[in-house]
């Protein structure tokens, strides 16, 4: 392995950048990344980002409590655009939770190594987007205490769900990728939340840290198993990076309505949801690094690498809003047409062009390798992709329901302020979730970036005997 | 480092983590216990009336037909509760002076209903029609049980969901002719799977499909 890596790198403006910061130790990498959460003082801006993030998760309470006691009427669905903001925030937060899963996933299995400086906060966040996720299809329900009937199980109604409707398959694709999201999280946690057993000082810290480290010890077998255990896991959730938005695509392109009833959807879907996941990814990365000075781990090269993926996939779901025009015109289809029409030029085209301006120009930026190093101008492509994608889901979904085959059954879609709080609040909730990750948990991988230490050592002593020649 | 768990925290986590799993098991199958069991249907419980009317009496032991009370039966969604003037019918002649039936005779002097407690409730959300199941051959001893020996009135089946569809999935072979639909006692006699495919046709039964269809019961 080391040995292929400095293979690669005979030509110097080639050369993989060193994956940690110079002058590291494995002492001094465990140091920098355990002390964010083992500092007795908690820092004033986490307090102050939390407040705020919980003001907006309050948010979210007195919306879902005004929900429950009303119903969805509350909501700006009616006939015939019933589905509105709660299929548009599922839609748009689970696909933001698809950076995680291909970071730790396929990266790691394509021996990616720069993957390991994001893995641990991405898998987080993609485990804190599934959980908004999953808030607005129950919701929506309208008797959310019901939504065990999702599930097939014996009852004594004596009927099982409709398993020709993708919405079970939804069901099923959401808490498979729910529950191996989070057991790829946590199996990669605990030898980090040993060493924080370990380093901790306070009782209560080290009885947690030590109940959630399962009795890790660092001994070769436990090393062996886990590796074994986080490979099977990282094969197990390969197939769920395309499947899940796969299925959610389903939801559309399987119902027969002009403007989703489309073939493209399913790839145009998963490349959707891995372009707003690293723009998700890096809105958190550039900030975190900036306030905790963790530019030794997350470096530019990093970034930059993320801003290229971000790229591909951008050209990807660009060619899907393109090809999604020419099939209405190649088609000759008139519903399919009209409703492509109505888009680009109908009451929501500011919301059509908006989004093509979100989605295709904004990221054409990155081509540029000056702008892929600017953190700040990256921060903000990263933002404007983050609407632009919850527009497109916004856009399909709205568009193709309001007008339907008959003039008759036309009508409009417009958000209440319930929607809106509905939608600040599950922010609220991401967020809240985040910072309390942040400050109770290593957002690094500690023992990963061990290994790497030796890596970056191997790096010195390669460049060095370049130079030499 | 000084140990932070004591030696028997190994057997406690494992105790524990069991523990869970059958918590969970066990909860599962109290939840599906308790679910079915009468305490949630009501079935095979007889309820106390205002008066302790006897269908085994009036229906096993006298044979009166169960139209000459339930009137609407044959016509209306609802099969019909007698008003007290049928009671009287026979009442104002027989046991008479009964104290038993004193509040019948204050309901007929007082010109207000008996309050019967209802004993077979569906809830607001189902469509339920008596006339098209007698018309359509189902017997009533087929939902209500052997009314003729039953001293008090009770439930006789669960009357959940699965239950309807027990019979809406495979309506064959609850149906009977029109002149055995109010008889307690009927039985299919030679090839009951023959009769039943001459029913459904005679009677235009409609298929399964539409039997089971969401809106054929929730409307």
């Amino acid at each position: 392995m080391i040995e292929q890596g400095a293979k690669s790198e005979t030509r110097a403006d080639t050369a993989i950048p060193a994956p940690v910061g110079q002058g590291y130790t494995f002492g001094s990498v465990s140091d920098k990344i355990s002390a964010l959460v083992l500092t007795g003082r908690t820092p004033r801006g986490w307090w102050l980002g939390f407040l705020f993030s919980f003001l907006w998760l309050m948010i979210l309470l007195y919306a879902i409590g005004y929900l429950v006691l009303e119903g969805v009427g509350i909501w700006g669905i009616n006939i015939p655009v019933a589905w509105g903001f709660a299929i548009t925030n599922f839609v748009w937060w689970i696909g933001i939770g698809h950076a995680g899963t291909l970071i730790s996933a396929i990266l790691l299995l394509l021996h990616q190594q720069w993957r390991t400086s994001i893995n641990r906060f991405a898998e987080a966040m993609t485990l804190f987007a599934v959980a908004c996720a999953g808030l607005f299809p129950l919701l929506h329900l309208g008797r959310p205490w019901f939504f065990y009937w999702l599930f097939p199980y014996p009852n004594t109604m004596k009927i099982w769900p409709q398993f020709r409707s993708p919405l079970i398959w939804d069901v099923f694709a959401v808490s498979t990728y729910m529950t191996v999201s989070l057991m790829f999280w946590y199996v990669g946690l605990i030898p980090d939340v040993a060493t924080l057993r370990d380093r901790a000082r306070s009782r209560l810290a080290q009885i947690t840290y030590g109940i959630l480290a399962l009795g890790w010890r660092g001994s070769a077998y436990h090393w062996h198993r886990y590796e074994v255990a986080y490979l099977i896991l990282a094969g197990l959730a390969t197939p769920l990076v395309v499947s899940v938005h796969t299925v959610v695509s389903f939801d559309f392109a399987v119902a027969n309505l002009p403007g989703w009833h489309s073939t493209v959807f399913p790839p145009y879907f998963v490349a959707g949801a891995i372009f707003s996941g690293f723009a998700m990814v890096l809105t958190i990365a550039i900030p975190l690094r900036a306030v905790y000075h963790l530019e030794d781990f997350i470096s530019d090269w990093h970034l930059e690498n993320m801003a290229k993926i971000m790229l591909a996939t951008g050209l990807l779901v660009a060619y899907g809003y393109f090809i999604e025009a020419f099939m209405a015109w190649y088609g000759g289809n008139r519903f399919e047409q009209y409703v492509q029409l109505n888009r680009m030029f109908g009451p929501y085209a500011v919301w059509y062009w908006l989004l093509i301006g979100c989605n295709v120009l904004a990221p054409q930026l990155l081509w540029v390798k000056r702008f892929r190093r600017n953190t700040t101008l990256l921060l903000i492509v990263a933002l404007i992709v983050l609407v632009g994608m919850w527009l497109e889901r916004f856009v399909i979904i709205i568009t193709s329901l309001h007008r339907d085959f008959l003039p008759s059954s036309w009508g409009m879609y417009s958000p209440t302020i319930w929607d809106w709080a509905t939608l600040i609040g599950s922010v609220g909730l991401f967020l809240s979730l985040l910072f309390l990750f942040v400050r109770l948990l290593p957002i690094i991988s500690m023992f990963e970036m061990r290994t790497l230490v030796s890596e970056t050592q191997v790096h010195e002593h390669t460049a060095r005997n370049l130079g030499e020649e | 480092m000084p140990q932070i768990f004591h030696r028997s925290f190994n057997t406690i986590s494992k105790v524990s983590i069991a523990s869970v799993v059958i918590l969970l098991i066990g909860l599962t199958g109290a939840t599906y216990v308790v679910g079915w069991s009468p305490y949630v249907t009501q079935e095979q419980i007889a309820r106390v009336q205002p008066v302790p009317f006897s269908h085994q009496h009036h229906v096993g032991q006298l044979g009166i037909d169960c139209r000459y009370c339930h009137t609407s039966v044959e016509t209306s969604a609802f099969a019909g509760m007698p008003p007290t003037k049928t009671c009287m019918n026979c009442h104002q002649e027989i046991w008479f002076g009964s104290s038993m039936l004193e509040p019948v005779r204050e309901s007929y002097r007082k010109d207000q209903s008996i309050a019967w407690e209802r004993i077979h409730n569906l809830p607001q959300f189902v469509y339920f029609n008596h006339s098209i199941h007698i018309h359509k051959g189902v017997g009533c001893v087929s939902c209500h049980g052997r009314v003729d020996q039953m001293p008090l009135t009770y439930q006789e089946h669960s009357l959940l969901m699965g239950w309807c569809l027990d019979c809406h999935r495979d309506p064959k072979k609850h149906l009977r002719p029109a002149s055995a639909v109010f008889s307690m006692t009927w039985s299919a006699s030679a090839e009951p799977s023959e009769l039943g495919d001459r029913l459904m046709k005679e009677n235009h039964i409609r298929g399964v499909e539409q039997l089971t269809s969401c809106s054929t019961c929730h409307r």
